[in-house]
């Protein structure tokens, strides 16, 4: 297609202006807030020097809200993928009528808002125990919210290769269940459940919408020490403390974009 | 405002046998068993509090007839109505955009194409409140479009804590991802189609009004669906702009922790769940594409 559109007439450039332009929108605030957060004073601009000052700041003050994300982020993986690679397997093996409602519903804390999510678990649960201020509150709703984003990778994995044969072949040699799930299934879904990993990684270190309403004062995630931090303090902490979270999902950005180029397997 | 990825449609995955050998008898309890953890955590902690709260929509002195009174209420109606302009004008902004810069950069390679669709989709995980930030960063009090606009001696312009700047994150939130999927769906349309029309005469723009745009269409409304339910029910932009814009996310909000009103807040955000899951309802149906937004 692109030999007969590659002519590089006026409408290439109108185009290719037009995508920069679009492109710009998208990076030089991103490129400003990342500097904002290095310079000296934003009023004065760049020639005030750099310095790592607000970077220390934010660690100073924000810390705890730093590992908290990190710790919500792991446990939530950890549990999708002892709920989600099994529901996975399972909606794999008996596809049908059953398989796809199951999968519909378990979109549902994806297709409504976080919002609506937070409140309803607020409403049933908020009055049980302690669960109400502790972070585990939080967690139920980042399971609930990036279960979905696990099951579909995997599922996507699954669906693409022929698990029966390849089960059917350990199955002949003798393997029992447990063996051939762990050496051979999961083995072969690997690229699948990587991307619905970092996925989950990524979603919860950046969700805000259930979090917002879940956090207690003493179960604040970054997000909602971001948006404190926007409201309350001046703009080059808020800019290091966003710069802070760049640096946290950009590793498993990249390595997504890397694994969706490498045969495109789900996500 | 959440991240979401393009799946391809699952209901469409090549087909998987119905199980024959391994282990038969057993299966259908193991498989059960596999599904029974992932079940029994959604029921517990979605499903019963999803009932909860419809039930407390209705809880009030008017019962089901509350989910209507509700929208009497001329702020709240107000507010479902400039949210749902505001969604659809952002996807149709969206669509718009993205088209262009998406089938350009299908049609056309050049140096430096990857680096440009890469920076394209960064942000597709940015969360909301990032995206409110880079929204104050580009028209904020000291944002970089009043500046430019002070230097050009027209005055300061600063929306960013407005309707406009909640649309210019919406747009920027929704760009990526629509970006993503038109590219997607170009790069499966068959050459030879354009050729032929092109062979017979017709103009560029035929080309794209008649043969392009028809063959996009199912993956242009899927991805406005998903745009437009976003839009919906995002709440960390408007959060991070300004609590004062009127849209239904930060009404439920108020209603919540301001107005301590739970039966209204409950009503409201089963209305909007509805609405959100209506709009990917159709996404799904249309292209079979399943997608994750909302939030």
């Amino acid at each position: 297609m692109q030999s007969l559109s590659n002519r590089r007439g006026w409408g290439f450039w109108l185009q290719l202006g037009f995508t920069l332009l679009v492109c710009a929108l998208l990076t030089v605030p991103m490129v400003m807030s990342m500097l904002a957060g290095l310079t000296a004073n934003y009023f004065v601009g760049l020639k005030s020097g750099l310095t790592l000052r607000w970077v220390e700041e934010v660690w100073r003050v924000y810390s705890g809200t730093i590992l908290l994300s990190l710790r919500i982020a792991f446990a939530c993986l950890a549990c999708t993928l002892a709920l989600g690679v099994p529901a996975a397997y399972a909606l794999a093996r008996r596809p049908g009528r059953i398989a796809r409602l199951v999968e519909e519903l378990l979109m549902m804390p994806v297709a409504i808002p976080g919002l609506a999510t937070a409140l309803a678990l607020i409403v049933t649960y908020g009055g049980v125990g302690d669960l109400r201020s502790s972070w585990l509150f939080i967690l139920i709703g980042h399971v609930l919210f990036t279960l979905p984003f696990m099951v579909r990778a995997v599922l996507a994995v699954m669906g693409s290769i022929d698990l029966t044969t390849l089960e059917e072949g350990a199955a002949s040699l003798g393997a029992g269940f447990l063996r051939r799930f762990f050496t051979v299934v999961l083995p072969n879904c690997r690229s699948g459940i990587l991307a619905g990993s970092l996925m989950v990684l990524t979603l919860s270190v950046g969700e805000f919408n259930l979090t917002w309403l879940l956090h207690t004062p003493l179960t604040k995630t970054l997000p909602v020490g971001l948006a404190d931090s926007y409201a309350s303090l001046r703009i080059e902490i808020g800019s290091a403390y966003t710069l802070v979270f760049f640096l946290m999902i950009v590793p498993s950005l990249i390595l997504m974009q890397a694994l969706a180029k490498r045969g495109r397997p789900s996500v | 405002m959440s991240a979401c990825v393009q799946d391809r449609p699952l209901s469409h995955r090549p087909a998987v046998r119905p199980p024959a050998g391994p282990g038969r008898t057993g299966e259908p309890l193991r498989l059960a068993a596999l599904l029974a953890p992932a079940a029994a955590v959604f029921a517990a902690f979605f499903l019963l509090p999803l009932v909860r709260l419809i039930l407390i929509g209705a809880g009030g002195a008017e019962g089901w007839s509350a989910y209507l009174t509700t929208l009497a209420d001329p702020g709240h109606l107000d507010s479902l109505l400039s949210t749902l302009a505001l969604s659809a004008g952002v996807t149709a902004v969206t669509l718009a955009v993205s088209t262009v810069a998406g089938l350009f950069l299908v049609r056309n390679h050049f140096p430096g194409h990857a680096l440009l669709v890469a920076l394209l989709t960064f942000p597709l995980a940015f969360p909301g409140v990032v995206i409110g930030f880079m929204v104050i960063m580009l028209a904020g009090r000291q944002g970089l479009i009043g500046t430019i606009t002070q230097a050009l001696g027209g005055g300061k312009l600063v929306f960013a804590y407005s309707m406009a700047g909640l649309f210019l994150g919406y747009v920027y939130f929704s760009i990526p991802r629509v970006i993503l999927t038109v590219m997607a769906a170009a790069e499966k349309l068959d050459p030879r189609l354009e050729e032929a029309a092109r062979s017979l005469g017709a103009a560029p723009w035929r080309v794209v009004a008649d043969v392009i745009l028809p063959a996009l269409k199912p993956a242009l409304i899927s991805a406005g669906a998903l745009c437009f339910a976003t839009s919906m029910g995002a709440f960390g932009t408007a959060f991070t702009l300004a609590t004062r814009i009127n849209v239904l996310p930060m009404t439920i909000y108020t209603e919540f922790t301001l107005q301590a009103n739970i039966a209204a807040a409950a009503a409201l955000s089963v209305l909007l769940g509805l609405i959100t899951w209506a709009a990917l309802a159709v996404a799904r149906s249309v292209a079979g594409t399943s997608v994750a937004a909302a939030g």
